[in-house]
């Protein structure tokens, strides 16, 4: 299982990154590779060209600043599983991070990478669902941000064009102490999931629920915000009942079919991870680490 | 004659090479002037093969050549591969052509095959290889293909019946018309397959100067390759030496004899250069051979108290659409099916049938898994029907120790009367069920429940026949050196061969395990071999260990007694010497015994002296020697989500004598690995038209280091009477019980919803799907 | 097809070669520099036979084109040789606590596992086995690997 030939070029900055993606035909960018090269080695994917990212350095890096969380898109995934930023602000996302692959493909593996390639039950799209992220996008002709619900399109599919560049992700921050749920379901430790749920909320001090946000990945070819669920939550105290109202909320989905479940099953496992990812979440509510 | 390494944990001889990135795989051998090589592979099921055009691929800079089967010798392009084991109950004696010719039957059939300066540029030039397919309806699992107006797995053949046998003996209908009770399940047992770490791989170097064929090969059969490529490339035995260097797992598949590993041989013979294939994962799921899809449906006939009356069903084997190692899977099924029970009466009624689909050959286990399945799902169902516990109903119908050796009343797949040779049934289940504390689990299991949680138990029996013949012969020399030389054609994919083989003869023979110098897996270094399946080696190749050492110690002995002047009686032999026990104990050492063996030119020997220190032996068993055993497994279930941890898992083994415990604790751990797989997580899926899906390892689960818990083992040994050891095989204990035992637990922790399960893997879909049927999520307050 | 100067160190030696752009870095140390105790086992990340150390941090080296670890540190299972050459510490565990059957996965196991310890000194077997689902082993059913790990990370940190 050998790549079909390819030319590689190592851009040191974002503009020769950009220019490089502005001429070459049939280039993609090379991130971690986790995703990307057992595609190439499958020939599954086959590319003239290769623009390697790593020696962009600017495009790497974790920053807290006016309530976001700025995440360079070549940032690894060991980068953020280690972060004390990550464990501070966007615990939802440490949690998530555990379940990506493996310790040996984190190393690796970015967070830009996971969110261009979209594979519909990768996590790092899911807590960007959850936290309504901007993802910033530099082609040649500049930088635009996309809103999180703009960027997913369909089965890894994104608003990237093949001439751009995902650069950062930015996500917006919850409150210190706001609740908040990671529940996925995986054949073994480490594989995709057959199904998630990421939720968040904030409650008051009286434990009503000021906010929610609710997201299932595996189910559809996108992560998918259940703003149903977020709207059975909100203004209620988050007991069973809440719970099992905003579970309601899952049954008019029609999940996907594949070789790992059928739609049956992954509505199933979407309603009992989304009520533990809740109760697990109410739990955390008002509580500081 | 000491015997201090048999039975110790002795450490392994493989390990410090294979530790330090020294281990010699067939992919480490790199020979000046290698070209490599890469397969042309049917994307279809079933075609025809209409026309190849291989121009632009020999264009492409870097590719030295494309063969098609025309392009071969014609003993090796034009005939089918031989068949490895015949029988006469095989209707369709059909193997594969090396390459392709008129027709394709299974995705990944090779045909043709490219050599270029490198793997890469020779995928490139696959790529460019442009084949026409017409296309043919395809047999794409195997209850369809046994329907009259089914698609035909091969064109030329009129149905897609590889062959249908009987197995049984007794009065089985008499037994049902008067049995009290009468319980059926019909069980299904998916596709899945052994696959090993290391790949397939072939290098083919044919030496001019000596017109001597070197071949190694990534295979569990060196001398059976031997054979067959003699056959297919015309040459005589002696011009071949096939090597299986260390080898990367083996479980089975690599028994077969493949079509890759001979045209890989005579691409090399072609083009006079020496050929390297490696083959990648893909290729590997597509054509490496599987193990399964049967249906069983099967009957147990029972009185009031649960005794066995008989036993009957059928069993449709999925043989894919070759049969390169005959009907042997599906034969040895039936003839395990019985176990270690006493069944009055019993018969199995086999149909094998034809599919385009990779073909079906043993991984380990061998068939033995799915009969234990079977009997231990009707087991079961006779204690939940009765109201009876399931350890209770087998202590009631187990073959008692004193019966032994119980003729059971079948032929097994040796040829001989299946007759168990030893064992304590009852006292394996016993010592499993103690170590598990099975008394003490109802109390536990309600106490889980209170939490939440949801806990079962289940048990599996198995008996195993292994140390299958026709033989393993070892060669014992001691050379000049002082050094001892052995030779077998016992093969190692990790069993530990050599350590065991080396602790037998060292303590046989007499000498330090440090001295001895040992060939595994060479055609050249023994004349006759067999190989590695049917958990067969420690058995054959250790009695022939065994007898060698014994009779190259006489020999020293012999000779010591004449040169030292004394009688044989007074000479011990032991770390590599011979001493004089008497006066001042004068003692000639290997080296020198060596030497003086070898003689002087021009003088006379001793009287019955014969030259060199030296014997082979080939031990030849009379039968099969039966392991046996019991798995007690306790599962933790969430009934939200189907998913199934195993919290212990007790194995109580018999295998005999043991000769290494270290290695037989191995074996036994990585065959539970192996059955955790079978019952949990494994299944090579197929669509509608025998495309397979399951083509990678994100796809095909095989356990990982959380899936698998430590196994508790017992080991009791009920010595072999039928070789000099003792010994019976331990290779594959570990997988035949798993799946029974682990499905019986899922089934007792759900028990309060009365949900039944009959296949494999039970996976979490079908766990959920079947407690949803049953109502299970009302009765639990909903989801969560 | 372009070609790259790549200027490395691996086990601690330099190396300078010029290779394809799409030459794996488990095909160039297997190849190139004829270090065969990197196995290939999948082409696509999930068996981890191919495991080496970039830069100190455990990688596949069947997803990483050689010419990406230019200017890189490379540890393969040659490179944990003890000082006299013989085994080291969590080699001899394996050996003592038969943590390998034919040898294939080795390799990509010693190298995780030498991450790990370096990492945490002091693991528990829940985190040795959650490290070691990046290893698939087909022989030894992981008793003895993760009993290997356990006893080298002991005789580590006791200096037994």
């Amino acid at each position: 299982m050998k790549p079909a030939p390819f030319d590689y070029h190592a851009p040191q900055t974002l503009e020769e990154a950009t220019a490089l993606l502005a001429t070459l035909e049939n280039a993609k960018v090379l991130a971690g590779g986790q995703s990307l090269v057992p595609m190439m080695n499958f020939r599954y994917v086959i590319v003239d060209h290769l623009v390697d990212l790593a020696k962009v350095k600017s495009l790497a890096g974790i920053s807290v600043a006016d309530g976001r969380m700025r995440i360079g898109a070549m940032t690894r995934q060991r980068e953020i599983e280690f972060s004390p930023e990550v464990a501070r602000h966007c615990p939802l996302l440490l949690k998530a991070i555990k379940n990506v692959g493996h310790r040996q493909t984190r190393n690796r593996g970015t967070i830009g990478g996971s969110l261009a390639h979209a594979d519909p039950a990768a996590e790092m799209p899911t807590v960007c669902a959850a936290h309504d992220a901007v993802i910033e996008i530099t082609g040649h002709a500049g930088t635009r941000k996309v809103p999180f619900n703009e960027f997913g399109i369909g089965f890894m599919t994104t608003a990237v064009e093949p001439n751009e560049i995902v650069t950062a992700i930015e996500l917006p921050l919850w409150p210190q102490g706001h609740g908040y749920g990671f529940q996925e379901f995986a054949r073994r430790h480490g594989d995709f999931a057959v199904a998630g749920a990421a939720v968040l909320v904030d409650c008051d001090k009286g434990g009503i629920v000021r906010r929610a946000s609710v997201t299932l990945c595996g189910v559809g070819n996108t992560p998918l915000r259940l703003p149903a669920a977020e709207a059975a939550l909100t203004g209620q105290r988050l007991d069973d009942a809440a719970i099992g109202a905003a579970v309601n909320a899952v049954k008019s989905i029609e999940p996907t079919s594949d070789i790992h479940a059928t739609p049956e099953y992954r509505s199933h496992l979407a309603q009992v991870l989304l009520a533990r990812a809740l109760r697990d979440a109410a739990g955390r509510c008002g509580k500081l680490d | 004659m000491g015997a201090k390494q048999f039975g110790a944990r002795v450490s392994r001889l493989e390990d410090s090479a294979l530790l330090t990135g020294g281990g010699r795989f067939v992919d480490d051998t790199k020979l000046p002037g290698m070209l490599h090589a890469c397969f042309v592979r049917s994307p279809h099921a079933h075609a025809r093969l209409r026309s190849i055009d291989a121009s632009a691929a020999r264009d492409l800079p870097g590719v030295h050549a494309v063969f098609t089967a025309d392009d071969l010798p014609a003993s090796v392009g034009g005939n089918r591969m031989p068949m490895l084991v015949p029988n006469p109950a095989i209707e369709a004696s059909l193997t594969q052509h090396c390459l392709a010719r008129e027709e394709v039957c299974y995705v990944g059939q090779t045909v043709a095959v490219i050599v270029a300066d490198s793997r890469y540029i020779a995928e490139d030039a696959v790529a460019l290889v442009d084949v026409d397919y017409d296309v043919l309806p395809m047999a794409s699992n195997c209850r369809d293909a046994v329907k009259p107006d089914a698609a035909r797995a091969h064109s030329a053949l009129a149905n897609n019946i590889a062959s249908t046998f009987r197995m049984g003996y007794g009065d089985v209908d008499a037994a049902f018309a008067s049995a009290a009770h009468v319980f059926k399940e019909d069980i299904w047992q998916h596709r899945g397959g052994g696959m090993a770490m290391e790949t397939r791989a072939v290098i083919a170097s044919l030496d001019p100067s000596t017109d001597l064929l070197t071949v190694w090969s990534a295979t569990q059969t060196p001398h059976i390759g031997r054979r067959m490529l003699a056959d297919l490339l015309d040459r005589s035995l002696e011009s071949i030496r096939v090597i299986a260097p260390d080898v990367g797992g083996g479980f089975g598949p690599k028994a077969i004899f493949y079509a890759e590993e001979a045209v890989i041989p005579a691409v090399a013979m072609l083009l006079r250069r020496p050929i390297k294939w490696i083959e990648d994962r893909r290729e590997h799921f597509l054509c490496a051979t599987q193990e399964r899809d049967q249906y069983w449906t099967v009957e147990i006939a029972v009185d009031g108290e649960g005794k066995i009356k008989g036993v009957r069903g059928k069993l449709l084997h999925d043989t894919g659409a070759f049969v390169p190692w005959g009907i042997i899977m599906p034969y040895i099924a039936a003839a395990t099916m019985p176990g270690p029970y006493v069944i009055p009466a019993y018969g199995l009624d086999v149909t094998v049938a034809l599919t385009n689909k990779v073909a079906t050959t043993p991984v380990r286990g061998a068939g033995r898994p799915q009969a234990v399945f079977a009997m231990e799902r009707l087991m079961d169902r006779v204690a939940r029907e009765l109201k009876l516990d399931p350890a209770e109903v087998r202590f009631r119908n187990f073959i008692q120790p004193e019966q032994m050796p119980y003729s059971v009343g079948l032929t097994f797949r040796d040829g001989k009367p299946l007759v168990y040779d030893s064992g304590d049934y009852p006292q394996a289940q016993a010592e499993a069920l103690r170590m598990i504390n099975y008394e003490g689990f109802a109390v536990r299991k309600a106490q889980a429940r209170a939490q939440g949680r949801f806990l079962g138990v289940g048990i599996g029996n198995y008996v195993e026949g292994t140390g299958l013949g026709p033989y393993e012969g070892v060669t014992v020399r001691v050379l000049p050196s002082g050094k001892v030389a052995v030779a077998t054609g016992a093969t190692n994919q990790g069993q530990g061969t050599r350590t065991t083989l080396s602790q037998i003869v060292a303590d046989n023979l007499g000498c330090r395990i440090e001295d001895i110098v040992m060939t595994v897996g060479d055609t050249a270094a023994i004349p006759q071999g067999v190989g590695a399946f049917a958990s067969r080696q420690a058995v054959n190749a250790g009695s022939s260990a065994l007898m060698a050492g014994g009779a190259v110690r006489v020999q020293i002995v012999k000779l010591a007694a004449h040169v030292l002047g004394v009688s044989e009686d007074e000479i011990e032999v032991e770390d590599s010497i011979a001493i004089a026990r008497g006066g001042n104990r004068p003692s000639l050492t290997f080296r020198e015994l060596a030497r003086l063996s070898q003689g002087m030119p021009g003088f006379s020997f001793a009287p019955g002296q014969s030259p060199g220190l030296e014997h082979t032996a080939y031990f030849t068993p009379p039968q099969a020697s039966y392991c046996s055993g019991t798995h007690v497994v306790e599962t933790d279930v969430d009934p939200m989500t189907g998913a199934v941890k195993i919290l212990n898992y007790i194995v109580a083994h018999d295998s005999g004598n043991i000769i290494n415990p270290l290695i037989v604790d191995g074996q036994i751990q990585g065959g539970v690995a192996h059955g955790i797989g079978n019952a949990l997580l494994e299944w090579m899926k197929y669509d509608e038209n025998a495309q397979p899906l399951t083509t990678t390892f994100a796809d095909y689960l095989i356990p990982m280091a959380t899936d698998v818990p430590t196994c508790k083992i017992a080991h009791i040994e009920s010595p072999s009477p039928l070789n000099p050891l003792g010994v019976k095989g331990a290779g594959e204990g570990g997988t035949i019980p798993a799946a029974a035992a682990i499905i019986a637990a899922i089934e007792d922790a759900l028990s309060e919803f009365g949900v039944h399960f009959a296949e494999t893997p039970l996976v979490p879909e079908r766990i959920v799907g079947a407690l949803r049927t049953a109502g299970a999520y009302e009765k639990l307050g909903g989801l969560r | 097809m372009a070609k790259h100067q790549v200027s490395l160190k691996v086990n601690g030696r330099s190396v300078e070669r010029e290779v394809d752009s799409r030459l794996t870095l488990v095909d160039f140390l297997r190849g190139e520099l004829e270090l065969t105790g990197t196995h290939v086992g999948c082409e696509h990340g999930v068996c981890g036979a191919c495991t080496v150390l970039i830069d100190g941090r455990t990688a596949r080296s069947c997803l990483t084109f050689a010419i990406q670890v230019d200017a890189s540190d490379i540890t393969t299972v040659e490179g944990l040789a003890s000082a006299d050459g013989g085994l080291n510490t969590l080699q001899q565990a394996f050996q003592d606590n038969h943590g390998l059957q034919c040898g294939f996965c080795t390799p990509g196991m010693l190298m995780s596992l030498t991450e790990l310890l370096k990492d945490n000194p002091d693991p528990s077997e829940e985190q040795v086995r959650d490290v070691l689902t990046g290893n698939l082993c087909r022989c030894t059913g992981y008793a003895g690997i993760v009993a290997a790990a356990l006893d080298a990370a002991r005789r580590m940190r006791t200096g037994a």
